[in-house]
């Protein structure tokens, strides 16, 4: 029947899905999201594959909350005439004390950066333990330190922002560790600090690489980490039997990447 | 699409990486106990670097396979048939191709308009910390303030401009008069270890506290030297470390004297100072990061310092 009229949850449905149809006609998004999400992998995965995922939400959270902190925060270390505290000092405990909310976004921003070094280093133990580093993953992993030093450039830096004594002199340390490293720590130390000394130019330089340098770098190599993810795949864990050739097979992969997506026996079996 | 690949190109369980790391350790610790060890660790590390480097390429050669050449569209000329022409070879590829020439300029182009918004724009971020970071010689008031053989804190601002952040300390003791002329111990607050301030060790006399523009004197009862409240580091009246982790002596500041004023000059390292007071022989250096060594074979890590 050409002329077949549609049924109602059939018009329902179209119409709900008009707007993605229209998105998917122009952009092909929907298919990208589709086969970014709704990737094939090895059937005997478990939780500990998701500590990756679980930290890209901890930076997602860092980020989104940074943005808004970054709306009240003042990176100024001059002293406010009135109240003789410096205005840095001053605003967040403005946006912790005043603003609606600041101290539960603060809060979050703060622990969250625990929360996302401890995420990486769960990850990257798992990773480790799991042998996921290894051919054709390697690159991957070299992403991922950058990824790991990225973020503990973010902790470093974000630590001088409140401007108070353990902020300043915990700065201070950690500049001073830098400037220990041979033959080039000296010259990394005094650009860090903006010149010999902290002075007046170091607080707004480490918010500047705290909110634009590295998370710019972060967004860059999470993209090109979760694109190896998705090029190369999920690998089984050490103990699966279907990676060892004993358990029940897939059947063959259809994207003609079987051998990377459930790795096949070793060559030499131990 | 690429067949699934049967033999990855993971290299056999090697024991070389062992000796590399072995050998690096050993040239470590040669840098610091002596040449010889030194020697013997590159020795080690190179040695079975190469025999790693060996190992991995000889177990996992990429065989590539042999080209085929290609179905001879430049190949020599088909022989000619009886009578006819010969078929012409094909034109040789073009020397300068267009495609070419516009691929490479617009490479090319991108890449100097790139180069001129970047460069400045980085050089802005990395050259100033390492321009004009000279202080001026900083007025600490008469010489009257300070009283013979007693360490006075001393605060001042270092640079105006910038207000408080530049607060800086250092202590000042006269030592009387030596050759008719005054002499100080100016130790700068800066640990030896990583920059905390050290803390006189012994009461202060906040009442005895003067003021002379931006400087605040605040003298001290008797102290038997420094701490350092980070991590501890502990210095004897001269700077000296005694104890800790500190790597040297504290710094001190150079010092001239004008109409009966007390100007502090550059700061500079010390490794060491034999003596105390006004006879002590203090062996300078050029001023360094808090926990570089300035003298001894540690001290090469450190061959350039950025200017101070």
């Amino acid at each position: 029947m050409a002329t077949r009229r549609l049924t109602r949850s059939q018009q329902l449905q179209q119409t709900i899905l008009y707007p993605l149809d229209w998105l998917e006609e122009r952009s092909g998004l929907v298919g990208g999201v589709k086969y970014f999400l709704f990737r094939k992998v090895p059937g005997d995965i478990n939780w500990f594959q998701t500590l990756g995922s679980a930290a890209l939400t901890a930076f997602l959270v860092q980020a989104l909350t940074g943005v808004i902190l970054a709306m009240y925060y003042k990176p100024d270390p001059t002293i406010d005439p009135v109240t003789h505290l410096p205005v840095a000092y001053q605003s967040v405990t403005h946006i912790t004390n005043d603003v609606f909310a600041g101290w539960l976004v603060r809060g979050m921003h703060r622990w969250g950066a625990s929360v996302f070094i401890i995420l990486m280093f769960l990850h990257m133990g798992r990773v480790f333990l799991f042998g996921a580093y290894k051919y054709p993953r390697e690159l991957n992993w070299i992403i991922g330190v950058l990824i790991l030093a990225s973020g503990l450039g973010e902790g470093f830096t974000g630590y001088l922002l409140p401007w108070d004594q353990t902020a300043y002199w915990a700065t201070v340390v950690g500049i001073n560790i830098n400037g220990t490293a041979p033959f080039l720590g000296p010259f990394l130390a005094q650009f860090l600090q903006g010149g010999t000394y902290i002075n007046a130019d170091t607080l707004p330089r480490f918010y500047s690489i705290h909110m634009l340098l590295i998370p710019g770098a972060l967004f860059a190599l999470i993209g090109l980490h979760l694109y190896l993810v998705v090029r190369l795949g999920v690998t089984s864990p050490p103990w699966s039997k279907e990676a060892a050739g004993t358990g029940p097979l897939e059947p063959p992969s259809q994207n003609g990447r079987s051998g990377l997506v459930s790795p096949r026996a070793r060559r030499r079996g131990r | 699409m690429q067949p699934p690949d049967e033999h990855p190109h993971v290299p056999g369980p090697s024991l070389w990486p062992v000796g590399v790391a072995i050998g690096i350790v050993v040239l470590l610790v040669g840098l610091i106990v002596s040449w010889y060890i030194a020697g013997i660790g590159a020795l080690m590390a190179v040695v079975f670097g190469f025999l790693w480097v060996r190992d991995l390429t000889a177990g996992t050669a990429l065989v590539h396979a042999p080209e085929v050449p290609p179905e001879s569209p430049t190949g020599p000329a088909l022989p000619a048939p009886a009578g006819g022409p010969a078929m012409p070879p094909a034109a040789p590829e073009e020397r300068y191709p267009r495609a070419k020439f516009l691929e490479l300029s617009t490479l090319g182009l991108g890449g100097v308009i790139g180069g001129i918004v970047t460069v400045p724009a980085v050089g802005f971020m990395v050259i100033p910390p390492f321009l004009k970071q000279g202080q001026k010689d900083h007025d600490l008031g008469p010489l009257s303030d300070y009283p013979q053989g007693k360490y006075v804190v001393a605060t001042f601002t270092a640079d105006a401009s910038q207000g408080d952040v530049s607060r800086r300390t250092a202590y000042v003791r006269y030592n009387g008069q030596q050759n008719g002329l005054p002499s100080f111990t100016i130790i700068s607050n800066h640990c030896a270890h990583l920059g905390c301030p050290v803390q006189p060790n012994g009461p202060l006399d906040p009442k005895g506290t003067k003021q002379f523009a931006d400087v605040t004197l605040i003298p001290t009862v008797s102290i038997a030297g420094f701490g350092c409240p980070c991590h501890g580091g502990q210095y004897d009246t001269e700077g000296n470390r005694i104890a800790g982790p500190p790597v040297r002596a504290l710094d001190r500041y150079s010092f001239s004297i004008r109409n009966g004023h007390l100007f502090l000059g550059r700061p500079f390292s010390v490794s060491h100072v034999d003596g105390s007071g006004a006879t002590a022989v203090i062996h300078k250096w050029t001023q360094s990061f808090p926990g570089e060594p300035v003298n001894g074979i540690e001290s090469w890590l450190y061959p350039v310092q950025p200017p101070h």
